[in-house]
């Protein structure tokens, strides 16, 4: 039976051992508290019970007493800040050169895209040791990847991508949950992770089921949506070349720069009037409702392969602003 | 004891008036309180009941007991109807509503037909929710997440939402007439510094009904117009943020645990201080600690969003700020352990509830640090440690100290005496089924394992057979005062006055109380807890 008792979960990331490290010393702090609290209570309780302690001393309280129970426990609480906060950053922060998974979260499945055009479902295979990033959005409800062998999670919204990258360490099969509650079968929406040796992952690469890199169907794309119409690879456009602006500033007609991350090319296609480059008129048509989730990754795809180095510092910069979303 | 007090039936609140009219339009607290207690533990074992089918169906890992669709209706209705009808009136609306008036030296509260008018209210929400689940359930979790609750879920939501906006204003009422009262209610002495804690405690907490609820009431009702009319707030697809939702639920939500602990905290305060024989230790700063809770709260409501997409620095700043917010309640519990020191300790049912609470609380409070912490919250937000950091402190917590109240004053309230060994059994069943039940969730969430799940992967399975073991002890723990209570009413011995000796206002009046409390008003030159001058009773209590 106790084959069926795991007390702790695999870790299978870089990032787990330093999220289990803060873990033991929360759960030795908080031990070391529920003893001493526990143990006070008990002695007090029978020392001063009412059969040999009739006569209670009363005793008005002590300031010295108040503050160090006031300072010991803030300044114990501003280490654990201070260190959950460090490994907060870093899953923040996708190192570069990352290898980049698109997921299209939906009721009641994940769908995975490799940019070299594999595609998945409920299932992800990855290399053994490469940073591995995921760029995600949900087609329905809010739904959130959680893989606990590597200690991550991030909620897939509708309308907007979030992302979230790991770093395996460990070859094997890992849980995938949905861990944000979205409907019917949310405990069904569940996968697995496979972290593969690197050859292995070659190997099965090459197995087939791509049919064109991510980019090259965004490529595609592009050309039937008659977005190429517009947007030339000259200057004579009438919309903007393309080339080389993502992971760059951008200056605004209203005078503001925003920075051209994922969020930011898919707004741009969904909801062109709310940001105008400056020097262009507003004409370009929206497509909210024309292009699936899938697709508009496949031309996000496209339009960061125009600018090179396609995963260079230009998506690490962006990859921070994807996280950083929020209002 | 009983013996001594021969029964003349006096004249109380209970036999003053009779007949179903007679109570269903007073405007006695007192009274009210009853119609609060009656209908609250109704809701109680309605939530209960659904408590009790999501153990048995996560008995096994596959989804076998109840479909998936219904199982995802119950875990939402037991949320709702224990969060929204169970506790955040429980120990505020019946204890509160009983004894702050006796506490202060008050005829009544402040606005006596509000307060009538509140349970109306309540009753009125809590039938509306019942009815949107009999005819079809709910299935959006207690939390209501947007698109999912405006546009995928095919249940009955705005009925939902509608009960919990209507109850909503029984809470602003209850609170106003509580900051009113302490304000203005007083008895000639009784200055802020001889307020009992019970009273500071329910005044925080009142504060953040009234400026909080508000907040919920409207959310609610635009996640009910976004339903019908599509008018696009929190859906994307109609230019909608998702996110908003979740700062407008939670800027309440979060302030809203503390309205489900403060009074329990204020309970917690008396008991100890009564069976100890001591003044509180610290007294000016458990009182503080109470509004520093109040205020701070609601300035930590994005720690239930670290893994939503917000941004890293506002992640910071919140994690920084949930930091500090447990800090009073850290100061509150060394306090109470500081009051045992050299007191003259007896094991009255309410004490062992009491140190029950203060050890589950501890463990609650402690885990919501493990949760404030970015790099361990985005690891387990979502999983079972979640729920069990909350049961801790919601049930291990505020529960406890309700049922710690009601044995405390149940002998004011009812005039008469529950058996003692049967409530000692209880509060140990209590206990240890409590934490059978949820300790294992801890260990479950840090393994992985998501919140809201119907079925689950095998390896899970034998601390969820615990859990649910657990749970069956615990239900044992509260069926029983549930039966002496009622027992007591006719058989249980005729309580005295005061029956464990304490000091406060409530006590010196008979019990149960006349209608009017008082038969003067009394006058306070003593402070709260002055058990130095409050005669000593016989040293061999044999119980
Ligand atoms: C009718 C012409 C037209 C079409 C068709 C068009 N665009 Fe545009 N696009 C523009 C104009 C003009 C701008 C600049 C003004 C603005 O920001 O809306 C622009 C801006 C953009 C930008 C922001 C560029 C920057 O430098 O910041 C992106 C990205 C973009 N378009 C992508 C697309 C994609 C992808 C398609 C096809 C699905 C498309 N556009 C179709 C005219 C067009
Ligand atoms: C002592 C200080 C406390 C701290 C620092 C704290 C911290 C937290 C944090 C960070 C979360 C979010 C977890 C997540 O979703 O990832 C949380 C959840 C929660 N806490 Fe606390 N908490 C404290 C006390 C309390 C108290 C006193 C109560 C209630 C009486 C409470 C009730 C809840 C509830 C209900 C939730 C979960 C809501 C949900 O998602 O359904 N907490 N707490
Ligand atoms: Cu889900
Ligand atoms: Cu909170």
């Amino acid at each position: 039976m106790w084959k069926n008792l795991p007390l702790f979960p695999e870790r299978a990331s870089a990032l787990a051992w330093q999220v289990d490290g803060l873990y033991f010393l929360l759960v030795a702090v908080s031990a070391f508290f529920t003893l001493l609290i526990f143990v006070l209570i008990f002695v007090f309780a029978v020392k001063y019970r009412r059969s040999v302690h009739p006569h209670p001393v009363q005793i008005e309280g002590s300031l010295p007493l108040e503050l160090a129970w006031t300072l010991i426990p803030l300044g114990i609480c501003m280490i654990f800040f201070a260190w959950g906060s460090l490994i907060y950053f870093q899953e923040a922060r996708p190192p570069q050169g990352a290898m980049e998974v698109y997921v299209v979260a939906k009721q009641w499945m994940w769908k995975f895209e490799h940019e070299t055009g594999q595609r998945e479902i409920n299932q992800l295979h990855v290399p053994l040791g490469r940073d591995v990033k995921m760029i995600m959005s949900s087609q329905d409800a809010i739904h959130s990847f959680y893989v606990p062998a590597f200690r991550i999670k991030a909620d897939v919204l509708p309308g907007r991508y979030t992302s979230t990258w790991f770093h395996p360490t460990k070859v094997g099969t890992y849980h995938l949950f949905c861990a944000e509650y979205c409907g019917t079968d949310h405990s069904g929406m569940i996968g697995q992770v496979i972290v593969m040796e690197p050859y292995a992952y070659q190997a099965w690469l090459s197995g087939g089921g791509a049919t064109g890199s991510l980019a090259e169907n965004g490529q595609q794309l592009f050309q039937q949506l008659g977005c190429s119409t517009c947007h030339r690879f000259d200057t004579q456009g009438r919309g903007p070349n393309l080339t080389n602006i993502f992971g760059k500033p951008v200056l605004l007609d209203d005078g503001r720069t925003v920075v051209a991350d994922e969020n930011y090319i898919r707004e741009s296609i969904l909801n062109p009037g709310a940001k105008i480059v400056s020097g262009f008129k507003p004409i370009m048509p929206t497509f909210q409702g024309q292009v699936s989730e899938e697709n508009l990754m496949a031309l996000v795809a496209y339009i960061k392969s125009l600018s090179q180095p396609a995963s260079g510092p230009a998506s690490n910069q962006a990859a921070a602003s994807v996280s950083s979303n929020g209002q | 004891m009983a013996t001594a007090v021969q029964s003349v039936e006096r004249e109380n609140y209970l036999n003053s008036n009779y007949g179903i009219k007679s109570w269903l339009l007073t405007s006695d607290h007192k009274r009210i309180a009853m119609l609060y207690l009656i209908s609250i533990t109704a809701m109680f074992w309605i939530g209960g009941f659904f408590a009790m089918l999501i153990r048995l169906e996560l008995l096994t890992p596959a989804g076998d007991l109840v479909s998936s669709d219904t199982y995802n209706k119950l875990f939402t209705m037991h949320g709702i109807i224990m969060v929204f009808f169970f506790l955040i009136p429980s120990v505020p609306a019946v204890i509160g509503n009983f004894v702050i008036p006796l506490m202060i030296g008050a005829k009544d509260l402040a606005f006596p037909r509000i307060n009538l008018l509140s349970w109306y209210i309540y009753m009125a929400g809590a039938i509306t929710a019942i009815v949107a689940m009999v005819t079809g359930g709910v299935d959006t979790g207690w939390t209501f997440y947007t698109p999912f609750s405006t546009t995928y879920s095919n249940t009955h939501v705005i009925g939902a939402a509608i009960g919990i906006f209507i109850a909503g204003f029984s809470s602003i009422f209850t609170g106003l007439n509580f900051i009113v009262t302490i304000h203005r209610m007083r008895a000639p002495g009784m200055t802020w510094r001889r307020l009992p804690l019970f009273c500071w405690s329910n005044y925080a907490a009142a504060l953040i009904m009234v400026l909080g609820t508000p907040v919920v009431a409207i959310t609610l009702l635009l996640v009910a117009l976004e339903r019908a009319f599509n008018i696009g707030v929190f859906n994307p697809q109609l230019g909608g943020d998702p996110l908003l939702f979740q700062h407008l639920f939670w800027f309440y939500s979060h302030p809203a645990v503390y309205i489900m602990i403060l009074p329990g905290m204020g309970v917690i305060s008396e008991i100890i201080a009564c069976f100890s024989r001591k003044r509180v230790f610290g007294y000016e700063f458990v009182a503080l600690a109470s509004i520093a809770i109040a205020v701070l709260g609601f300035l930590v409501w994005a720690h239930h969003m670290f893994v939503a997409g917000i941004s890293v620095y506002a992640a910071l700043v919140f994690s920084l700020l949930s930091y500090l917010v447990a800090i009073p309640s850290a100061v509150k519990v060394f306090n109470w352990t500081a009051t045992l020191y050299k007191g003259s300790i007896r094991y009255e049912t309410p004490m062992l509830y009491a140190f029950g609470f203060i050890g589950l609380f501890t463990v609650g409070g402690l885990t919501g640090v493990f949760l404030a912490s970015l790099g361990i919250d985005v690891h387990v937000t979502d999983t079972y440690f979640v729920v069990a950091h909350f049961h801790y402190v919601m049930v291990g917590g505020m529960v406890m100290a309700y049922m710690a109240g009601l044995h405390f004053w149940w002998p004011k309230i009812s005039g008469r005496m529950y058996p003692e060994a049967w409530a000692k059994l209880s509060a140990l069943l209590v206990f240890v089924g409590f934490n059978t039940t949820f300790f294992p969730q801890f260990i479950l969430g840090y393994m992985g394992s998501p919140r809201r799940y119907h079925a689950y992967p095998p390896e899970f399975q034998v601390l969820n057979v615990l859990s649910t073991a657990g749970a069956s002890i615990l239900a044992v723990g509260y069926v029983l005062p549930m039966i002496y209570f009622l027992w007591s009413l006719r058989y249980g011995e005729l309580a005295p006055p005061n029956p464990w000796n304490a000091v406060g206002l409530e006590w010196m009046t008979p019990s149960p109380p006349p209608t009017h409390n008082f038969d003067e008003t009394p006058i306070v030159t003593w402070e709260a807890y002055d058990y130095e001058h409050q005669p000593q009773e016989e040293v061999s209590v044999g119980h």
